[in-house]
C-alpha cells in the first residue's frame, strides 16, 4: 500500500506540514513544547511503524534505541561537555549499533514471538539505565542538558520548534522514501506472505534485518531530539510505558500509513498533558480512546482517512451515468 | 454526490481546534490571585508522603483564609506520578499553562536536581520543603530554589555520633535508595562515624521502587551491630516488616535515617517499629506549644497524626504567605518577591526555632528519636536534641565544600568493607 495515494491523505500531509510551518509564532510557548514532544514520539512511532505497518513485525522495545542515544546525549552534553555534532554523530551511531546488535537476536522470530524478544531487549536496556548508575545515574537521572548550539540559538521553545520540525521532516521524508522504494515495497510483501517472498528469491531476513536496523536509526533521532528538548533523561524514558505509547500512537494513527503516528502522537500526547489537568482518571479516557480505536477505527484515524479515498474513487452505483471501467477519476463528481 | 465529512474528520478538526484554544495561557486579570503550583507524587510508592504534603501545604493558606497581599490564592496541585521525569513535565505545564507565580514541592532528592535548570532558566521561585538534594545548597546553589527543608546529611552527620558515642556501635551495614537520597544520607552518616571509630562494613542499596527486601536482607553481614535503613514511603514499611520476619529484628538493631520511621507510615506499623532510632528535623511528638498546636490542627483537619511531611510543606506555605504579604501582593515582580521569600523568619514553626543559612538551608534543630508505643499509640519520641546544627555539621563551609558530594561509590568510599 502506497502512503499517499489519496487524495485525502496528500491533502493532510500538506494542510499539517503548512500549518507546523505557520502557525508556530501565533502559539503560546505550552502548546509549542507540547507540539514539541508530538514531533519527536511521531518520529519514533513512524519507526515503530516501519517495522509494524509495514514488514508486520510488532515490536515492543524500539524505546531501547530511543534511550540510548536519549542518554549518550545527556552524558556526552553533562559529563564530557561536547558540542551538538559529534554528540548527534556519535548517539546516532550507537543506535545504529545496539539496533544491529538486538536486530540479530530478534529478527530470527516472527508474531507474538518477535514482541517478546523486542520486549525483553527493551527491558534489557531499561534495567542498564536503572542499575548502571554511575554512568546513567540510576533513578536520579541525568539533568542539565543544555540546548544545542547549532550555530543560531535555540533556547525558546519556537525557535526549537523549529529546529525539531527541520529534523522531523528531513526523517519523515527519509521513511518516505525507503517505504515508497524497491526495499519498501518488498517489505509489504514480507509483510503479507513471508513464505511467498522466499519462494521468490528475496532474502527475507536480510530485509527484515535491514528495516530493524533503519527503524532503530530513526528512533535513535527521536531519542536525540528528546535529550535535548527535555534537558533530563531518566529510566522513564526506556521505560515498558514509553514502548507501549509508540505501539499505541501506530494503532491510533494507523498501521501501515506512516504519517498516522503524527496524528497517533498528536492525540497521545495532548491527552497525556491536557486531560489530566482536568481529572485525575486521564489513563481511564486513554484507556477508553483505545478501545474505541480498536473497535470503531481497526486501521486507525488515518486508516480510515485513506479509505474513505480510495472509497471515493470507486464507482458508483449509478444507473443513469455511463461510467468508465476502471472507474471514474477520483474526485470528480458523478451527476445525482 | 454530496460531499460528506466523516465523523472522523469532523472529530479531529473539533479537537485540534479544542486544544489550539484550551492550550492558550490563563488569562489573569490584573491583579487577579495569586497562583500557586504544587507537585507531589499522588499516584505511586509514595502516595501517602504526598497527600500529608498537600494537606500540610494547604493548611497554611486556610489559615491565613486564602490570601495574602491583599489577593486571593488560587493553589493548583499536579501529580508527579514518577519522580523525577514527571516532576519536570507536570513544572513546566504549571509554569507555562498555569502561569503560576510560586511553586513548591517534590518529594524526590533526585527531581531538585532536574527541576534546577527549568527554574533557573524560568525564574520562577521554587520552595522545595523535602526533597533534601544537598548540593542544591551547597556546590550547586539555585537563585530561585528556595528550601524550608534540609539536607539529607544534615540530619545524619550528628546522627552518626550519636550512633558511635551514645549507641556505642562499631560495626555497621548501610542499606538504602539508590539514589541521591540514599548516597548523600549514607554519606554524611559514615563520616562522622567513623570519624568518631566506627566503621561501615557494608553497603547495599535498592532501587525507588524495590518490592521485596528479602535478597537484601540475606546479604546482610551478620556481624554488625547495627544496620541503617535509607528510604521513606510503602518501601519504609516494606523493609520494616520484613526485617521483623526474617528475625534480625531481634539480633541486630534497625535504624535509620527520619524517614524511615516518619508519621506518614507509624501509625498502620506495628511491633516492628519498636525501638527504631532515627534523626530527623522534626516529630510529632515534640513537646512544644507550637508543635502541639499545629499536631492538633492538622489531626482535626486530615484525621491522622502530623508527620514531618505535613510539616515542611506548612511552613513553605507559611512562608509563601508572609512573603506575599511584605511584598503587598506584587508577585509579579519576581526578584523582589523572591528577596522576600529569602527574607521570611518564622518564629513559631513547629519544628523549633529555623534559620536560613548564608546558603539558603535552614539551621535547625536535629531530634533524635526511638519510636515507643504511648497511650496505645506509636510515636517517634525525642530521647536527644542536637541544637541548631547546620548543614555542613562541625566543619568549616569551606572546607567542607571543597569534598565533593557524596555519591555510591567514591565519596566517601567504603574503605572498611568487608
Amino acid at each position: 500500500m502506497a502512503v499517499l495515494d489519496t487524495r485525502p491523505t496528500r491533502w493532510f500531509a500538506i494542510v499539517s506540514v503548512g500549518l507546523m510551518v505557520v502557525l508556530p509564532p501565533f502559539l503560546s510557548s505550552y502548546v509549542l513544547t507540547l507540539l514539541t514532544q508530538v514531533l519527536i514520539f511521531a518520529l519514533m512511532a513512524m519507526s515503530v511503524d516501519l517495522l509494524l505497518g509495514f514488514t508486520g513485525l510488532p515490536s515492543l522495545g524500539q524505546a531501547a534505541y530511543f534511550g540510548v542515544s536519549a542518554y549518550t546525549v545527556a552524558v556526552l552534553t553533562t559529563k564530557y561537555s561536547q558540542g551538538f555534532w559529534s554528540t548527534a554523530a556519535l548517539s546516532f551511531v550507537l543506535s545504529i549499533l545496539l539496533a544491529a546488535l538486538f536486530g540479530l537476536i530478534a529478527i530470527h522470530a516472527a508474531g507474538t514471538y518477535f514482541l517478546m524478544i523486542t520486549l525483553a531487549l527493551g527491558q534489557v536496556l531499561w534495567g542498564l539505565a536503572y542499575r548502571w548508575v554511575s554512568m546513567t545515574g540510576g533513578d536520579n537521572g541525568l539533568a542539565g542538558v543544555p540546548r544545542p548550539d547549532v550555530g543560531v540559538s535555540v533556547e525558546d521553545p519556537t525557535r526549537f520548534f523549529y529546529f525539531t520540525l527541520v529534523l522531523f521532516l528531513v526523517s519523515a521524508v527519509a521513511l518516505y522514501l525507503v517505504v515508497e522504494s524497491p526495499f519498501g515495497y518488498s517489505l509489504l510483501g514480507i509483510r503479507e506472505s513471508e513464505g511467498r517472498m522466499r519462494i521468490l528469491g528475496y532474502h527475507t531476513w536480510l530485509h527484515k534485518y535491514l528495516a530493524f536496523i533503519i527503524s532503530g536509526a530513526f528512533s535513535g533521532v527521536s531519542g536525540i531530539l528528546w535529550a535535548y528538548y527535555n534537558g533530563f533523561v531518566s529510566p522513564q524514558d526506556v521505560s515498558l510505558v514509553t514502548n507501549m505509547e509508540s505501539l499505541l500512537m501506530v494503532a491510533l494513527g494507523g498501521p501501515g500509513t506512516l504519517f498516522g503516528s503524527t496524528v497517533g502522537a498528536l492525540i497521545i500526547v495532548f491527552l497525556r498533558n491536557f486531560v489530566s489537568a482536568y481529572t485525575k482518571r486521564w489513563l481511564l479516557i486513554l484507556g477508553g480512546m483505545y478501545i474505541f480505536t480498536i473497535i470503531y477505527a481497526p486501521k486507525g484515524l488515518l486508516g480510515a482517512l485513506r479509505d474513505w479515498g480510495l472509497r471515493r474513487r470507486l464507482p458508483h452505483p449509478s444507473p443513469a451515468v455511463a461510467t468508465d471501467r476502471g472507474g471514474a477519476p477520483a474526485g470528480t463528481p458523478s451527476s445525482r | 454526490m454530496q460531499l460528506r465529512r466523516p465523523a472522523v474528520l469532523n472529530v479531529l478538526l473539533g479537537a485540534s481546534v479544542f486544544l489550539l484554544v484550551a492550550g492558550q495561557p490563563v488569562l489573569a486579570a490584573e491583579k487577579g490571585p495569586i497562583r500557586v503550583g504544587f507537585i507531589a507524587p499522588f499516584s505511586g510508592p509514595f502516595a501517602q508522603n504526598a497527600r500529608d504534603m498537600w494537606e500540610g501545604f494547604r493548611m497554611a493558606f486556610d489559615e491565613a483564609g486564602m490570601q495574602a497581599g491583599g489577593r486571593k490564592i488560587e493553589l493548583v496541585s499536579e501529580d508527579s506520578w514518577v519522580e523525577p521525569a514527571e516532576a519536570l513535565t507536570k513544572l513546566r505545564k504549571l509554569a507555562e499553562r498555569d502561569r503560576v507565580h510560586v511553586a513548591a514541592g517534590s518529594l524526590l532528592a533526585p527531581s531538585s536536581y532536574a527541576l534546577l535548570p527549568y527554574v533557573e532558566s524560568q525564574r520562577l521561585p521554587f520552595l522545595s520543603p523535602i526533597s533534601c538534594a544537598d548540593d542544591v545548597t551547597q556546590r550547586k546553589p539555585g537563585r530561585w530554589f528556595v528550601r524550608v527543608g534540609w539536607t539529607c546529611s544534615q540530619t545524619m552527620h550528628p546522627f552518626g555520633e550519636y550512633v558511635a558515642k551514645v549507641l556505642g556501635y562499631k560495626k555497621v551495614v548501610t542499606l538504602g535508595f539508590d539514589f541521591a537520597f540514599g548516597f548523600e544520607s549514607v554519606g554524611g552518616f559514615q563520616r562522622v562515624f567513623e570519624e568518631q571509630g566506627g566503621r561501615i562494613i557494608q553497603k547495599l542499596w535498592a532501587p525507588a521502587n524495590v518490592q521485596d527486601f528479602a535478597p537484601y536482607i540475606a546479604q546482610i553481614k551478620r556481624d554488625a551491630d547495627a544496620v541503617v535503613g535509607v528510604f521513606s514511603g510503602s518501601a519504609a514499611v516494606r523493609l520494616q516488616k520484613q526485617y521483623q520476619e526474617y528475625g534480625l529484628k531481634d539480633r541486630i538493631p534497625l535504624l535509620g535515617q527520619g524517614t524511615l520511621t516518619d508519621e506518614h507510615v507509624l501509625p498502620g506499623m506495628g511491633d516492628e517499629s519498636l525501638g527504631i532510632v532515627t534523626p530527623l528535623v522534626y516529630s510529632a511528638a515534640l513537646d512544644t506549644p507550637e508543635n502541639r498546636r499545629f499536631a492538633q490542627a492538622f489531626q482535626g483537619r486530615a484525621g491522622k497524626s502530623a508527620s514531618y511531611f505535613a510539616a515542611m510543606p506548612y511552613t513553605a506555605a507559611r512562608t509563601i504567605v508572609e512573603a506575599a504579604n511584605a511584598v503587598g501582593g506584587d508577585v509579579e515582580n519576581r526578584d523582589r518577591f523572591l528577596e522576600a521569600l529569602r527574607a521570611v523568619q518564622l518564629r513559631d514553626d513547629p519544628r523549633g526555632p529555623m534559620k536560613l543559612d548564608r546558603w539558603g538551608n535552614p539551621d535547625q534543630n536535629i531530634y533524635i528519636r526511638r519510636v515507643e508505643r504511648v497511650g496505645g499509640k506509636l510515636q517517634n519520641t525525642v530521647v536527644h536534641t542536637y541544637p541548631n546544627v547546620s548543614q555542613f555539621w562541625t566543619y568549616k563551609p569551606e572546607d567542607y565544600l571543597r569534598q565533593p558530594i557524596y555519591d555510591r561509590d567514591k565519596v566517601p568510599g567504603c574503605r572498611h568493607c568487608q
